[in-house]
C-alpha cells in the first residue's frame, strides 16, 4: 500500500514537471519575436495587421485598407516627449507626399484615450490615428519604446528599417528621409 | 442640542463619503503600469505617472473603485489589473494556488501520520487505557531505581 502510494506520488510529480517543461517549450516556440527583429536581420516581413479604434473620428483604422499604398506607421503616446517633437515632421511628410499616395498612420499605445485626443489636437496631427491602449501592436511589431517608425511598402511588406526615437533628431533625420524615398519607390 | 445634531450628521456624512471614495494610495497597488509591468506604486515611468494623475482626478471626483477599474480596463484591457478579476477563466488563477496549498498540506499530513505510526512503540496502553512500558525498559527502570535506593 505504502509502496503504491509512493509510486503514485512520484508519477504525479514527474507528470507535473514534464507538463511545466512542455508548457515552457511551447511558450518559447510560439513567442513571436516581432517584425522588427526580422527587419534587422535583413528580411522583408509582412507588416503585422491591425484594426484599431480611431482616435480622430469614429470607425476603425485598418492597415489592410491601405494595401497598395506606401505607408509610414508611427507609434506614439501622449506622455512621450519626443513624440511631441517629431509630430510636425510626420505631418509635413504626409502633406508633402500625399499626392503620391503616401499615408502616415499614427498608432497611440499604452495611453489614455482622452490624453491622446488632446495631444493630437494640440499638435495638429491630421493624419489617421488609431488607439491601442493595451499595446497589442507593440508586441507584434517588437517595439522597445516610443516613438518608433516603420515603413510599409505597397506590397504590405516592411522595408528600409525601423527608426527608434524621434524622426526629427539629427541622427535620424537623413535615414528617415531615405526611408521615405525607399517606401515611395518600393 | 441642534448644534450637536448637526455635528453628528456632518460626521456621519463624512464617514459615509470617505468609505465610498477610495484613495490614490489604495488604488496604486491594484493597477499595473502598461509599459514597465510593475504596479503603479513601484513605477515612475511616464505612463505610470499619467495613470496616477488620472486616478487622482477620479478619486477627487469620488468615483468608486469598481468604476475606476472598469474605466482603466476599457482603456488598457484586463492586463492593467494587478490581480486577475474573479470571473470566468480568471478564477483558475485564484483557485489553482489554493488547490496546490491544500494538496501539499494533505500530502504532508499523510507523511507525518505515516511517520508517527512507523516509530517504535516504547509504551502500550492496557485495557484500562493505562500506559504500559516495554518489558525491557521496565526491567531497566527497576534496576536503575534499585541502584538509586541502595545509594
Amino acid at each position: 500500500m505504502a509502496g503504491r502510494l509512493k509510486l503514485g506520488a512520484q508519477v504525479l510529480a514527474l507528470a507535473l514537471v514534464t507538463g511545466l517543461f512542455v508548457l515552457l517549450v511551447w511558450k518559447l516556440a510560439s513567442q513571436d519575436e516581432g517584425a522588427s527583429r526580422k527587419l534587422e536581420r535583413g528580411e522583408r516581413p509582412m507588416a503585422p495587421a491591425f484594426a484599431l479604434d480611431r482616435l480622430d473620428k469614429p470607425g476603425k483604422l485598418e492597415l489592410a485598407a491601405y494595401r497598395g499604398r506606401p505607408v509610414i506607421v508611427n507609434f506614439w503616446a501622449s506622455w512621450c516627449v519626443p513624440c511631441k517633437e517629431e509630430a510636425p515632421v510626420l505631418e509635413s511628410v504626409w502633406s508633402r507626399h500625399r499626392d503620391q499616395g503616401l499615408v502616415v498612420l499614427g498608432v497611440d499605445i499604452n495611453d489614455l484615450r482622452s490624453d491622446a485626443r488632446r495631444f493630437a489636437r494640440e499638435n495638429n496631427m491630421s493624419y489617421p490615428l488609431g488607439f491601442d491602449g493595451i499595446g497589442e501592436t507593440s508586441t507584434d511589431y517588437g517595439l522597445t519604446g516610443v516613438p518608433e517608425t516603420f515603413f510599409v511598402a505597397r506590397s504590405g511588406r516592411l522595408v528600409c528599417e525601423r527608426i527608434q526615437a524621434g524622426v526629427h533628431l539629427d541622427e535620424n533625420r537623413d535615414r528617415f528621409d531615405e526611408c521615405v524615398q525607399e517606401v515611395l519607390s518600393a | 442640542m441642534r448644534f450637536v445634531a448637526v455635528i453628528v450628521a456632518a460626521l456621519a456624512f463624512a464617514g459615509t463619503a470617505s468609505a465610498a471614495c477610495p484613495t490614490v494610495a489604495d488604488l496604486e497597488g491594484k493597477f499595473i503600469c502598461p509599459t514597465c509591468k510593475t504596479t503603479l506604486d513601484q513605477s515612475d515611468a511616464p505612463a505610470a505617472r499619467r495613470i496616477k494623475a488620472y486616478l487622482a482626478e477620479r478619486v477627487e471626483a469620488c468615483a468608486s473603485e469598481e468604476q475606476i477599474e472598469d474605466e482603466l480596463v476599457a482603456q488598457f484591457g484586463p492586463a492593467v489589473l494587478a490581480a486577475p478579476p474573479r470571473e470566468g477563466f480568471h478564477w483558475l488563477a485564484w483557485l489553482l494556488p489554493l488547490a496546490g496549498l491544500l494538496g501539499a498540506a494533505g500530502v504532508i499530513s499523510v507523511l507525518v501520520w505515516r511517520w508517527s505510526r512507523s516509530r517504535p512503540q516504547l509504551a502500550t496502553a492496557d485495557s484500562n487505557g493505562r500506559r504500559e512500558l516495554d518489558p525491557e525498559l521496565e526491567r531497566r527502570l527497576d534496576r536503575e531505581l534499585a541502584r538509586f535506593d541502595s545509594d
